[in-house]
């Protein structure tokens, strides 16, 4: 399946709704990615404004939410899809639910980070959030880029790294219990840091979803609950 | 990527779906079943039952010939007992030349020619061997037609008919099998009280339903249909599609039909033909959600290839 595959149906306004809907996917995975930016950023570089910002493009994913549902249903009901058109229909139906998902934890950071803009921390003492941010940021960019290209490889990768943020967040998990113990002045502190950290390593597993359903939707296969080394074995059986 | 332009991208893919294979021929083995995320709403249960059952008929290299023309081009594929096998493909692929062979309808086509063979198992009787009577195939394999074509005689006369060719004399044994045919055809409350009626007084789906009590009469092993329902409106087609769901339980069901979906709904294995060959056959399920073979994919989902 590739992404030219999408058309050449004998039907041209088939072809031209499939179309459609991958640009909406693209779309609203655009703006919750514009979120999550813009939430990690009002933590590293206090913000207050930031959760007006982030709550007004949720209205926006909220609605494509709405519309690609609508469209799914239309086109299950009117066009019977089957195979690809029909995995590449399901995958969607899936994959707006963790990208709405991912939109409201980043709504969530960002009023966090609202909060703390107003406290005047200093933003340095927020540092240990920065590289799990990051690397999240990064996960749901490639994997948005994996969905565009159908690219099996690029979303094998980001499931790789799913490994990487549980491990930061365990690691900021058991630094936090530290501060706590050792200082309790430090807890409130400590629990804001546990908040983000939790949204960033909800999101990290909404990327590997999406990742996983995109390996369903262009080889047929179903990776979910399956240990990394066994889906890698999988894909390199359909690349012989 | 930037996301705004990422709506556009649509460069090469580096790993599109495995490259189709060129088309080969020989049984294609069914694949093992593997954990779909979605395999359609397939009853466990009788989805094993469809890994056990025995082989009813088994096409061995088998062609066929219209004069010149080579319709059919050795197939393989092994046909399984009280099992619904769909045969699918474009027109002019060979499905319905295919489905015919089965109870040598092509006998009176002057210049046409099998090759191969087709058994009929479990005692390995040649269908399309010159030396079987083609009388006695019809007995054991019955079809139904895309147009209902019943005799234009009563109701009852329709399905005694059968019997009587059999050489059944006793009129108890006849109404018995009849009511039996009938209510196996679903149609028996409908048409009980005017058995006498013409059967061409019955409606389009009715009529179909006769055939199909006809072909039931016989107690055949197979039923061959031929786009039973594409002379019927969505009701009467729901109607058939339930008989045939529910004659799976007393025969081996054989049925060409262009409707995808209805190939989807009433199989447990589909064939998909092309050019007359057989491209792929595999369990339904499979087929319609993630095909093995491109050929497959782009015609169940209404792409040119």
């Amino acid at each position: 399946m590739s992404t030219e595959g999408l058309g050449h149906h004998i039907s041209s306004r088939y072809n031209e709704d499939l179309e459609r809907l991958r640009s909406s996917v693209l779309e609203m995975g655009g703006l919750v990615e514009r979120q999550l930016t813009q939430a990690v950023g009002g933590i590293t570089e206090p913000d207050a404004r930031v959760i007006v910002r982030v709550a007004q493009e949720e209205l926006r994913v909220n609605q494509l939410e709405r519309s690609i549902d609508e469209d799914c249903s239309r086109i299950l009901a009117t066009r019977g899809p089957t195979a690809s058109d029909l995995r590449l229909i399901i995958t969607i139906l899936k994959t707006i639910t963790d990208l709405e998902r991912i939109g409201d934890e980043g709504e969530k950071i960002a009023a966090i980070a609202a909060r703390l803009a107003m406290r005047e921390r200093p933003h340095s003492r927020y540092r240990e959030l920065r590289n799990l941010g990051e690397l999240v940021i990064e996960m749901v960019h490639d994997t948005l880029d994996a969905f565009a290209r159908l690219d099996t490889e690029l979303a094998l990768a980001v499931v790789r790294r799913d490994r990487a943020v549980d491990e930061e967040y365990e690691a900021i998990h058991r630094q936090s219990i530290t501060f706590m113990m050792e200082d309790p002045r430090s807890i409130r502190r400590a629990l804001d840091v546990m908040w983000v950290v939790r949204s960033l390593e909800r999101i990290g597993d909404h990327a590997k979803n999406v990742c996983e359903y995109l390996i369903y939707l262009v080889h047929g296969k179903d990776v979910r609950h399956t240990k990394i080394e066994e889906i890698e074995k999988e894909l390199h059986a359909f690349k012989g | 990527m930037d996301p705004m332009v990422r709506s556009m991208a649509s460069g090469p893919n580096k790993s599109g779906f495995p490259p189709a294979t060129d088309i080969d021929t020989g049984v294609i083995p069914i694949r093992p079943s593997g954990r779909g995320m979605l395999q359609m709403a397939v009853d466990e249960n009788r989805r094993s039952a469809a890994l056990k059952a025995p082989i009813k008929a088994r096409a061995e290299a088998l062609g066929f010939y219209y004069g010149e023309f080579k319709a059919l081009k050795d197939l393989n594929i092994e046909i399984r007992e009280k099992q619904v096998t769909a045969l699918i493909g474009p027109s002019g692929c060979g499905k319905s030349t295919f489905l015919r062979c089965f109870n040598r309808m092509h006998d009176l086509t002057p210049g046409s020619r099998y090759e191969g063979r087709i058994m009929l198992l479990p005692e390995e009787m040649n269908l399309v061997a010159p030396e079987v009577d083609p009388i006695e195939v019809r007995m054991r394999i019955g079809m139904v037609f895309q147009k209902p074509n019943p005799f234009p005689k009563s109701i009852y006369e329709n399905v005694a008919y059968g019997l009587r060719i059999r050489g059944v004399r006793s009129q108890l044994r006849i109404q018995e099998e009849t009511e039996k045919a009938l209510r196996g055809a679903a149609l028996w409350d409908e048409v009980k009280d005017r058995l006498t009626h013409s059967a061409l007084s019955l409606s389009g789906g009715q009529q179909q339903r006769l055939c199909i009590a006809r072909a039931l009469a016989t107690s055949p092993e197979m039923l061959l249909f031929d786009e039973p329902t594409s002379a019927l409106d969505p009701i009467a087609t729901a109607r058939i599609e339930e008989l045939i769901a529910a004659l799976r339980e007393q025969v081996t069901v054989l049925i060409v039909t262009h409707n995808m979906q209805q190939a989807a709904r009433v199989s447990d294995y589909t064939a998909f033909m092309y050019l007359g060959e057989l491209i792929e056959f595999d369990e339904t399920s499979r087929i319609f959600t993630n095909p093995g073979r491109k050929a497959t994919e782009d015609y169940i989902t209404g792409r040119y290839g």
